[in-house]
C-alpha cells in the first residue's frame, strides 16, 4: 500500500490519524517494505476497526497483518465496556483461541538423526490430521460439558498429562467465565469426535531444531540452547469454535441495528459488552477457548506416546502455550489509570511483559514466551514479552509469517509432491494426507517471516529468543 | 447460459462464486465452488443423499446459511457433495445435497472449511438476468 496515507512515527510504527468515523488512531507497526507489501485492504479494516465504540487508545495492527473478515489478521483492539465497548465475533475469528504450543524434548539434532524416519511415521500415526480425521476420544454430553468448562485442566484431570503442563499455559490451562449453556448443540455435535485432532489448513506438529539463539539469557530461562529438539503443535478449537463464530457472526451482524451500531462494514459485527448477546457471546468463547486448550493438552499427551515409543523413558515438558484469537479481560494502564478492558487478538500473540502476575514463576522475572509459527519449510521463532508492548500494543505482538499469496495461486505455483521431494531434499520430512494441501501451504506463500520477527523485536513487541527450523512436519 | 461456479481471490482464504440464470442454481453452483475448495467435484460420487433446510427472508443471510448448513452436514457427517437441487420460496430454503464419505486417498482433501463469513457476501442479479451468489469461505 502507499505509505503516503501515514504518519510515520518512528521507523516501525505508521499512524492513520483519527479521521470521519474513526474514534481512535489506526497504528500499523511495520518498516517500510513490510508496510509498502501490505494489502490495502489492511489500512481499511484497521480504521474501521478504529471506528468501532468503546475502543480506547488505538487499534493496532501487527507486522504480518493482512486482509482478514472485519478485523485485518493481526488486529489488536480494546474495548472499554464503561464506555459502551463491543465485543466482536471476527475481532476473535473463527477459529476461536487457535495457538502454538511448543513442547521441550530434551532431545538434540544428533540423538534424533538415526530416529527421524521412525518418529515422523509414529507421529502421523498417533495424532490425527487433515480432512476427515476423527480422534479417539468421543465426548457424552456431561463429558462436553466438563471440557467446556475445565479446558486442559480438564484433559489432565483425564490423563491426559501432569498438573505441570497447566502451569505453563495461558489461564493455567482453564479460562474463567465459559458458558457451556451458549455453546450451540450444533457446535457441540462438531466437536465430538474431533477432540485431540489437529486440522487442516495452516494448522501441524513439527519437530523443530534450535537454530540459532539471539538472547542467551533469555533462552536460558526457557530452557533452549542450540541444536536442542522442540516439538511444536499449531491448532485451536476445532468444529466447535468455528460453528459458535459462524452462529454469532451472523447474529451480532443481524442485531447491529438494534443496538444502534452503524458498522462500517457487516462483517465488523459485533455487540456492546453488556448485552445480552455480547454477554452469550463470551460465554460461548471462553468455552471455546477451553476447547482448544483440552484440544492441545491432549494432542500434547498423544505427540508424548508416539515420541516414548521411539526414545522410551522421555521426560517432555511445556515450554509454552498461546491462543492468537481471542478476547481476553486484563487490566491495563493507560496515561497511568488502571481499566479494565476486553482486548481481541484477531492473528496476534498475547506478549506479557516482565513481572506480569499472570506469568508462571519461572518466567515471570523475564516475561511470556512468545511462539511464533513458521510453515513447513520456513523457521518459527521464540521472542519474550517486553515491558514496552504495553505501552505499544496492549502487550500483543505477531503471530506468524502471514500470507503473502492466495492458496489459489499457491496450487498455480507448486505441486504438493514436488514440494515434498524438494523439502526432503532439505532435509525436512512432510507426512500429510493430501498433496494439494501441501502446496497451498507451501512455504513461498508466506511473508518472509524473518522480516516480520525483526520488526516485532525492533518495534518493541517482543524480543527475539531462538529460531527453529522444522525437522518434521505432521501437516494438517 | 449455463449456470457455473468460479473461485475469486482473497489473500488468506477463498471466494466462492455461482453464476446461473436463477437464484437456485447459482446456489448450487457456489456449492459447487466450496467442494472444489476441497477436493476435485468431479471426483465425488452423488450416491447419498441429504435434506438440507434453512430460512431466512434475506436472500444474503439465506445463502450464508446454506454454505454453513452444508459445511456443518460435512463436518459432522463426514461428507463431500457434489450435486444439489435447491428450491427457494419466499426465504424458504428446501434442497437435497447429494455425496459420499470423505475417502482421504481417492479425494486427497486439501482443507476443512471452518465457516462462510460475509467478507464479500453478495447476492444479486445482473443486467443480463444472470443471478451471483457469492461470499469468502474461511479454511
Amino acid at each position: 500500500m502507499d505509505t503516503s496515507q501515514f504518519i510515520q512515527r518512528d521507523e516501525t510504527c505508521w499512524e492513520i490519524p483519527a479521521q470521519g468515523p474513526m474514534r481512535v488512531p489506526a497504528i500499523i507497526y511495520a518498516d517500510e517494505k513490510l508496510l509498502r507489501d501490505m494489502d490495502q485492504k489492511v489500512h481499511e479494516q484497521i480504521a474501521n476497526v478504529a471506528s468501532l465504540p468503546g475502543i480506547v487508545e488505538a487499534a493496532y495492527a501487527m507486522p504480518d497483518a493482512h486482509w482478514g473478515y472485519g478485523f485485518p489478521i493481526g488486529g489488536v483492539a480494546a474495548f472499554d465496556p464503561a464506555l459502551g465497548g463491543v465485543v466482536s465475533a471476527g475481532g476473535v475469528g473463527f477459529d476461536i483461541s487457535c495457538g502454538v504450543r511448543t513442547l521441550l524434548t530434551g532431545l538434540d539434532m544428533a540423538d534424533l538423526q538415526p530416529h527421524k524416519q521412525q518418529l515422523a511415521d509414529e507421529l502421523y500415526r498417533t495424532v490425527p490430521a487433515g480432512v476427515g480425521s476423527t480422534g479417539r476420544i468421543h465426548l457424552n454430553h456431561d463429558e462436553m460439558i466438563a471440557m467446556l468448562k475445565g479446558g486442559a485442566l480438564w484433559a489432565v484431570e483425564r490423563g491426559f498429562g501432569v498438573a505441570r503442563d497447566l502451569e505453563f499455559i495461558e489461564e493455567r490451562g482453564c479460562m474463567a467465565g465459559a458458558e457451556p449453556q451458549y455453546v450451540s448443540a450444533k457446535a457441540r455435535e462438531r466437536q465430538k469426535d474431533e477432540m485431540g485432532t489437529l486440522g487442516s489448513g495452516n494448522h501441524y506438529l513439527e519437530v523443530q531444531r534450535v537454530v540459532d539463539i539471539y538472547d542467551q539469557s533469555l533462552a536460558n530461562v526457557f530452557r533452549l540452547k542450540p541444536d536442542a529438539i522442540v516439538i511444536t503443535i499449531h491448532c485451536g478449537s476445532r468444529g466447535l469454535g468455528h460453528q459458535i463464530g459462524t452462529e454469532f457472526l451472523k447474529d451480532m451482524a443481524m442485531a447491529a441495528s438494534q443496538y444502534h451500531i452503524t458498522l462500517p462494514d457487516r462483517e465488523l459485527a459485533c455487540a456492546p459488552l453488556d448485552s445480552p448477546l455480547g454477554k452469550h457471546y463470551l460465554g460461548a468463547m471462553r468455552a471455546g477457548i477451553n476447547c482448544a486448550l483440552a484440544n492441545r493438552q491432549i494432542i500434547t499427551h498423544l505427540t508424548r506416546k508416539a515420541v516414548e515409543s521411539v526414545f522410551p523413558g522421555l521426560h517432555i515438558d511445556l515450554l509454552y502455550d498461546v491462543s492468537h484469537n481471542t478476547c481476553k479481560l486484563e487490566p491495563h494502564t493507560l496515561n497511568g489509570q488502571k481499566r479494565n478492558l476486553f482486548v481481541h487478538r484477531k492473528g496476534a500473540t498475547r506478549a506479557f511483559g516482565p513481572g506480569h502476575p499472570d506469568l508462571p514463576p519461572e518466567y515471570r522475572h523475564v516475561g511470556q514466551p512468545v511462539l511464533i509459527g513458521g510453515s513447513m519449510g520456513t523457521s518459527s521463532y521464540v521472542l519474550c514479552g517486553t515491558k514496552d508492548s504495553e505501552q505499544r500494543s496492549f502487550s500483543s505482538a505477531c503471530h506468524g509469517a502471514g500470507r503473502a499469496m492466495s492458496r489459489h495461486q499457491a496450487t498455480h505455483q507448486w505441486h504438493g509432491r514436488a514440494l515434498v521431494d524438494e523439502l526432503a531434499n532439505q532435509g525436512i520430512i512432510i507426512r500429510s494426507a493430501s498433496m494439494r494441501g501441501v502446496a497451498e501451504e507451501a512455504p513461498l506463500a508466506y511473508k518472509d517471516v524473518h522480516a516480520v520477527i525483526d520488526v516485532a523485536d525492533r518495534a518493541g513487541l517482543a524480543k527475539k529468543v531462538a529460531r527453529l527450523e522444522p525437522v518434521i512436519c505432521v501437516k494438517g | 447460459m449455463a449456470p457455473y461456479w468460479e473461485h475469486f481471490a482473497h489473500e488468506a482464504d477463498m471466494g466462492i462464486r455461482g453464476i446461473a440464470p436463477t437464484l437456485e442454481q447459482a446456489f448450487e453452483q457456489a456449492a459447487l465452488a466450496m467442494t472444489a475448495v476441497i477436493t476435485d467435484p468431479a471426483e465425488v460420487l452423488p450416491s447419498e443423499a441429504i435434506p438440507i433446510h434453512c430460512q431466512e427472508p434475506d436472500s444474503e443471510y439465506l445463502f450464508l446459511d446454506w454454505i454453513n448448513e452444508l459445511i456443518y452436514a460435512m463436518a459432522v457427517r463426514g461428507l463431500l457433495f457434489s450435486r444439489f437441487q435447491v428450491s427457494i420460496n419466499n426465504g424458504e430454503l428446501t434442497a437435497t445435497a447429494f455425496g459420499e464419505a470423505v475417502d482421504r486417498g481417492k479425494h486427497q482433501p486439501a482443507v476443512e472449511i471452518k465457516g462462510a463469513t460475509l467478507t464479500e457476501l453478495h447476492v444479486y442479479q445482473q443486467p443480463d438476468g444472470l443471478w451471483v451468489a457469492q461470499c469468502v469461505v474461511d479454511v
